[in-house]
């Protein structure tokens, strides 16, 4: 494969974390593509050519059973996982199969764990400065001093994530439901184009369920995002068109609505 | 979202925190007091006030300050990597002796004539029948060329060794053995007499060091004087790295490595810059080290030594910054007590010191206010360590 312009080609992750997201290009209408998608391990397909396109603004929801492959799915898309074959653009131009894990992020991809991760011994406001959108390399963070655009920016970030009152909690003292509001103002600071959000609600009380629906329609828009979730009733609330993995490839994909009433994804997921 | 907007006062508070001064006006004046003891006070209340008064230093207290004040900045170069970023290294012995060692060739070479054989050449050199000097004692009679060798020779190692080990994403015990094994093999190389550099002898007798005698008090007094500079001066650097935004990068490296890729880190620079800082720091330490014992063997590079690096560490309280300087001072004063008072039971303490503050301190001596006053007002306070592990 040709070198793409924008992107230095990198070896093993050892790459500095430098890549130029200007060069995201999404002039026909697609952020992310997934083309022909293999991932096995062992001899067990975790992806079998999976083909999957995500518009730009678009919510889209990914359900389907356990083992069906969302997980490995967000692997392949951040770099954690490189597929055996097939090819992952974000963009027209971004290869994603050639980039580090941290590179990727650069290029504007956020990601939100299943488990919520977050620094347990640094305070709320210091995980929102440490994922800020910045110069990550390691003489501009020795030096690095917060601007009073960058505080307010945070303070923005934690009057949105309604953690304004714990600012200087350390974030290991959160309860589950705000530890998942603070990743997910963790992936806000890194302004991405497109949000991976795994499981976001699972833990959360209905009433924070509520206000996570509303604050992903609000991104919706500006930003991509795709939701892999378990809560139907979640997806309902939000969800534009619904895929349904099954064994590694996609099984149905369309409005909610549809899905819900087909037979094939009733038969293996729904139904149950 | 229209939610209430939050009166926002504490993350100015948090933004705020970054521009506070490195430490409180307290802190600068201990700093300042200690600079003025070990500049001033111990060397003219060793070389000026006359042996038999009550208050004159004795060669053998300021010597063993001396050492145990390089082991001091070894204990805070371990802190940075291990303590801050998560990295246990059980290789650091290596650095600290190869630091010695480059320094140990230009003392070699200052013996001059005056050794045993009266040869241009260093003892060892003479009894191994050897003509001149190995290639890569070239230029090591200049001060400032070992003196600069003292810096690129252990971050050179470290430097290579850290870009590979970390780009393979060796992490954990994996990382620890094999620096175990980087020690022991340099130890088995030094040991050798063909290597060139005295083999299980190593280096001694050494006679002047700058043109001045070395066992002269006020050259003694000098050494100690920079010593101890350069422990306040690491113990600064340590500080302005921790406060520094790169010093939060370090600690999210040891609490969760992924969520820092995921957020636009690469780790290996991270690691490496600390790694190879933390080598240099250890190899300045055992070129102070040198001239003030004595002698530079391959004993330094046993895995035993490296081990006893971390002890010290947990023992002041890893993590913490002055902890480590407290633990290296506590392990090496009770060792020179013991191996002096009952030489057999010094491991015997050791190990049950190590067991203890792994048991019941946590935070090593350090953790011991806060654990006072946790004591003091039951309910309050809730130890992070334990909850973020759950």
């Amino acid at each position: 494969m040709s070198q793409l312009p924008g992107v230095r080609a990198i070896e093993g992750g050892s790459g500095l974390a430098r890549v130029a997201t200007a060069g995201l290009d999404i002039t026909h209408r697609a952020i992310l593509y997934l083309d022909d998608i293999t991932v096995s391990f062992d001899g067990f397909k975790a992806l079998n050519k999976l083909t999957l396109t995500v518009d730009a603004g678009e919510l889209r929801c990914v359900i389907g059973p356990n083992g069906a492959g969302k997980t490995t799915m967000m692997d392949v898309i951040t770099g954690k996982t490189r597929p055996d074959s097939g090819t992952v653009f974000f963009g027209q131009t971004i290869d994603l199969t050639r980039l580090s894990e941290a590179q990727i992020a650069h290029a504007g991809i956020g990601r939100k764990f299943q488990k919520p991760t977050v620094f347990e011994n640094h305070t709320v406001f210091e995980n929102l400065e440490l994922a800020m959108k910045a110069d990550k390399r390691v003489r501009a963070t020795l030096r690095a001093r917060l601007s009073s655009e960058q505080t307010d920016r945070i303070a923005d970030t934690l009057a949105m994530i309604q953690l304004g009152g714990e600012a200087g909690k350390l974030a290991g003292l959160l309860s589950h439901g705000q530890k998942q509001w603070l990743e997910i103002g963790m992936l806000l600071m890194q302004e991405p184009k497109l949000l991976l959000l795994d499981e976001p609600v699972a833990g959360m009380t209905d009433e924070e369920t509520e206000r996570t629906a509303e604050l992903f329609k609000s991104l919706a828009g500006q930003h991509s995002v795709i939701v892999v979730e378990h809560d139907m009733e979640f997806i309902a609330r939000i969800a534009d068109i619904v895929t349904v993995l099954h064994e590694g490839s996609v099984l149905a994909e369309g409005p909610l609505n549809q899905i819900k009433s087909d037979e094939r994804v009733i038969e293996v997921y729904l139904g149950r | 979202m229209n939610g209430p907007t939050p009166i926002l006062t504490l993350p100015l508070e948090g933004g705020g925190q970054t521009r506070a001064p490195l430490f409180a006006a307290r802190g600068w004046a201990a700093l300042l007091a200690f600079a003025l003891t070990v500049s001033v006070l111990v060397p003219v209340l060793f070389v000026v006030v006359p042996e038999g008064n009550p208050v004159h230093l004795s060669a053998y207290f300021v010597t063993l300050i001396g050492k145990i004040m390089c082991y001091c900045v070894v204990a805070l170069a371990m802190n940075l990597i291990w303590g801050y970023t998560g990295i246990l290294s059980l290789g650091h012995g290596v650095f600290f002796a190869l630091g010695g060692y480059a320094f140990g060739m230009y003392l070699m070479r200052m013996i001059g004539g005056e050794g045993q054989y009266q040869s241009d050449l260093p003892d060892f050199m003479v009894f191994l029948d050897w003509k001149a000097y190995p290639w890569y004692w070239s230029f090591t009679e200049h001060f400032l060329y070992s003196a600069l060798l003292v810096i690129l020779v252990p971050g050179i190692l470290a430097f290579v060794f850290g870009f590979f080990a970390f780009r393979s994403r060796i992490k954990g015990v994996y990382f620890s053995i094999i620096t175990q094994a980087l020690t022991f093999a340099f130890m088995l190389l030094f040991f050798r007499n063909d290597t060139g550099f005295g083999g299980n002898n190593g280096f001694t007798d050494f006679k002047r060091i700058l043109g001045f005698r070395i066992a002269e008090p006020e050259t003694r007094a000098a050494l100690f004087a920079v010593t101890g500079l350069y422990l306040a001066g690491v113990v600064v650097l340590s500080r302005a790295i921790i406060r520094s935004k790169l010093g939060r990068v370090l600690t999210a490296i040891r609490d969760s490595e992924t969520r820092l890729m995921f957020s636009g880190y690469n780790p290996l620079w991270y690691k490496l810059f600390v790694w190879t800082l933390s080598a240099v720091l250890c190899g300045i330490a055992g070129a102070l080290y040198v001239p003030q014992v004595g002698i530079i063997n391959p004993s330094e590079m046993s895995p035993a030594n490296s081990i006893e690096i971390a002890i010290w560490v947990a023992v002041g309280g890893r993590g913490t910054l002055l902890g480590p300087v407290f633990g290296a001072a506590l392990v090496n004063g009770a060792k020179s007590f013991f191996t002096q008072a009952y030489p057999e039971y010094w491991l015997f303490f050791l190990g049950l010191l190590f067991i203890l503050v792994t048991l019941f301190l946590p935070k090593g001596v350090a953790g011991i206010p806060a654990l006072l006053r946790r004591r003091a007002t039951p309910g309050t306070g809730m130890a992070l360590q334990e909850e973020g592990n759950k």
